[in-house]
């Protein structure tokens, strides 16, 4: 018999009819937000096309949300506003299943899939933003599409595509104390940079993956795109199995047996073929940062500012350009560098674990004078769920300011957003030139680490606290 | 979707690696309800200062190549998120083709929806597509995409691969959505025999 992989298996599942090349996929899940589908409805609307399952399409708003306990009225911007309201309209016209802000419920779509129990081992997941690959934690197909994709989608239920090649990520061994699993999956883009990806589907495996939790998991698989894979995913397990028990959307009864019954054949094959392979060691991650303007930029918080004539070919002008543009000097100690902001949520680290962690280390100190430091639950649910266990009240104490959920200054659609030349610790997934707000200087960390940033106001090494 | 034709035209050279969708257009500009009128937002950052004023430096702003349709451009392009509205922005421009070695996926993807050519050339044929756009009497090309030919200036060639399907698409201007429809039946066959197995799904 033929030896698949993970991926080939779910891919298996899913095809309709295959031509050469280009293949016909079901579609399970498509998540739906307010800033990648007006076109897609606008395009149905011209067609007299109708949503062929409004049923399997969950509508959000996430990007252009604002923060404030006031965004029911105040929208931040006139545009910000018609886009919602389209949303709206959208989501009630072609009777979608729909999470309006006002609903507890609202949060970041990656964020809410998972809760809601509408993310599921084996299901192809698609999204109109590139983060969905965050899915992939359940051992799902997810990945980002673009908005004619949103709308072949929604007409069809299904996605034309071609089959990606196979990837093997392994991380064996224990990670150090300050190394969590955002440090795993910048240590992993370090390594193959931001195009290393491109054409395969990751799958992250080792014992380093399967002993973090699930939503440790999450932020692993969110960052696949930023190493230009199309899709990460891990094998789902018992605790994948445990997470998804019992959510508002996961199957019951009769139906739980059959899913599980599934979720047993969803694993690797010993053998199975894979195109490309990289093997890291827990004991060689370190709680790392970005320097730079990509992704691919990350170095250990103990090193110092590379020197752009040490890179090769056309990275050395590249990195010339980042270090310039984070107005940083060569050799300088990643340690000795001061930040004005510190970004604390996005769908790669606004879930409750990673708001845990921030409390541990903010706990019983206070955000250093004159740095702005915001968190930004992923979702109501999680918001609500920090306040019963009493973390948002340290966060306040301690000088944080604590906001509505929302993708908020992760991309800075909303007004949250850097000042030009303005320098943040953050949690997100994006450190490109003007990604949170133009001018800004973005540098991308783990929960701890930004929290550590907040405390000392500088790039902080965790461990040291 | 416009038929894509061969056509000839000025081919600007952006050699950075990783020009990501950020760059391309930025996130104020994805408050559209429209595909159309990204295209004075195109680089936005890169093209404007913060007064609004051109910034004379930038490629797409010097005279011979604020009408360039064709960029060839460093390693990676279009890497970062699965905005549409980035190659809204490049059409809106006037931009037909981009040549890289790389491109990231869903924008490559995202291109073919548009009538966009994304051409993956090796390292070495892209260089001399770079220095062509680099010199002006050179930067003319000529794209034919039915017989999947780069055609420089004094009339040599470089040939490219292109997905059957997509060529097929693009040469004919064809809506997917159309196409996919017409497996209707092999859809709901398909829904019906997934059903026994994934009714939880």
């Amino acid at each position: 018999m033929i030896k698949r992989t993970l991926y080939d298996k779910i891919w298996d599942n899913h095809l309709i009819h295959s031509d050469n090349e280009t293949s016909l996929l079901y579609i399970d899940r498509h998540l739906v937000h307010e800033v990648t589908s007006p076109q897609a409805f606008e395009g149905l609307r011209d067609a007299g096309r109708k949503v062929y399952a409004p049923h399997k399409t969950i509508a959000v708003p996430d990007h252009n949300v604002a923060t404030t306990s006031d965004r029911q009225t105040n929208f931040g911007s006139e545009e910000g506003k018609i886009q919602l309201e389209t949303l709206d309209r959208n989501a009630k016209e072609f009777g979608l299943i729909y999470y309006p802000v006002g609903d507890i419920r609202q949060g970041i779509v990656h964020i809410i899939g998972p809760e809601q129990g509408w993310t599921l081992p084996g299901m192809t997941i698609v999204c109109g933003d590139s983060h969905t690959a965050t899915h992939g934690a359940f051992g799902a197909l997810a990945h980002g599409i673009g908005t004619s994709e949103v709308e072949h989608v929604l007409a069809t239920q299904t996605l034309i595509q071609q089959k990606s090649k196979n990837m093997k990520v392994e991380v064996t061994g224990t990670l150090g104390r300050g190394v969590t699993a955002k440090d795993i999956t910048l240590s992993i883009i370090g390594k193959t940079g931001t195009a290393g990806g491109t054409g395969h589907v990751i799958e992250y495996c080792g014992n380093a993956i399967t002993e973090l939790s699930m939503e440790g998991r999450m932020t692993v698989c969110n960052m696949a795109i930023e190493g230009g894979a199309r899709a990460g995913i891990i094998a789902p397990d018992q605790k994948t199995i445990e997470y998804v028990k019992g959510r508002p959307h996961s199957p019951k009864g009769e139906d739980w047996e059959k899913a599980l019954k599934l979720w047993k054949t969803l694993y690797t094959d010993t053998d199975a073929f894979f195109d490309k392979e990289l093997f890291l060691k827990a004991e060689d991650i370190a709680p790392v940062v970005t320097w730079g303007t990509s992704p691919e930029d990350v170095l250990s918080i103990t090193e110092r500012v590379p020197d752009p004539d040490n890179f090769q070919g056309s990275k050395i002008s590249a990195a010339k350009r980042s270090i310039e543009y984070m107005g940083l000097n060569p050799g300088e100690r990643l340690q000795d560098i001061s930040i004005d902001a510190v970004f604390i949520g996005s769908c790669t680290n606004g879930r409750i674990e990673d708001l845990r962690e921030v409390e541990k280390i903010v706990r019983g100190k206070r955000v250093k004078d004159g740095v702005r430091a915001m968190v930004v639950p992923g979702s109501g649910l999680v918001k609500k769920q920090a306040e019963e266990e009493g973390i948002s009240a340290t966060l306040i104490e301690a000088g944080f300011d604590w906001r509505m959920p929302g993708c908020s200054m992760c991309l800075a659609m909303n007004p949250d957003q850097l000042m030009p030349g303005e320098r943040c610790a953050a949690t997100s997934n994006r450190n490109f030139e003007g990604r949170q707000g133009r001018g800004g200087r973005t540098h991308l960390m783990s929960p701890a680490m930004a929290a550590a940033a907040a405390i000392t106001g500088y790039l902080t090494d965790v461990r040291d606290l | 979707m416009d038929k894509f034709v061969k056509f000839t035209g000025i081919s600007a050279p952006m050699p950075l690696i990783n020009i990501d969708t950020d760059m391309l257009i930025p996130k104020q500009f994805l408050k559209t309800i429209k595909r159309t009128g990204l295209g004075k937002s195109l680089f936005f950052e890169m093209r404007y200062d913060t007064n609004g004023g051109l910034i004379k430096d930038f490629i797409l702003n010097k005279d011979h190549y604020s009408s360039a349709s064709i960029i060839v451009a460093g390693d990676n392009f279009g890497c970062g998120s699965s905005r549409e509205h980035a190659p809204w922005a490049l059409k809106d421009f006037g931009i037909k083709c981009v040549i890289s070695t790389s491109f990231a996926d869903i924008f490559f993807n995202n291109c073919f929806k548009n009538g966009i050519l994304p051409i993956i050339l090796s390292d070495d044929k892209r260089q001399v597509l770079m220095e062509d756009a680099n010199t002006i009497e050179n930067s003319q090309l000529t794209i034919d995409l039915d017989n999947q030919k780069i055609i420089r200036k004094e009339g040599d060639s470089i040939d490219f691969q292109v997905d059957e399907f997509k060529k097929y698409c693009l040469l004919n201007g064809l809506d997917d959505i159309g196409l996919t429809l017409k497996n209707s039946q092999k859809i709901a066959e398909f829904e019906k025999k997934y059903a026994e197995q994934f009714s939880w799904a």
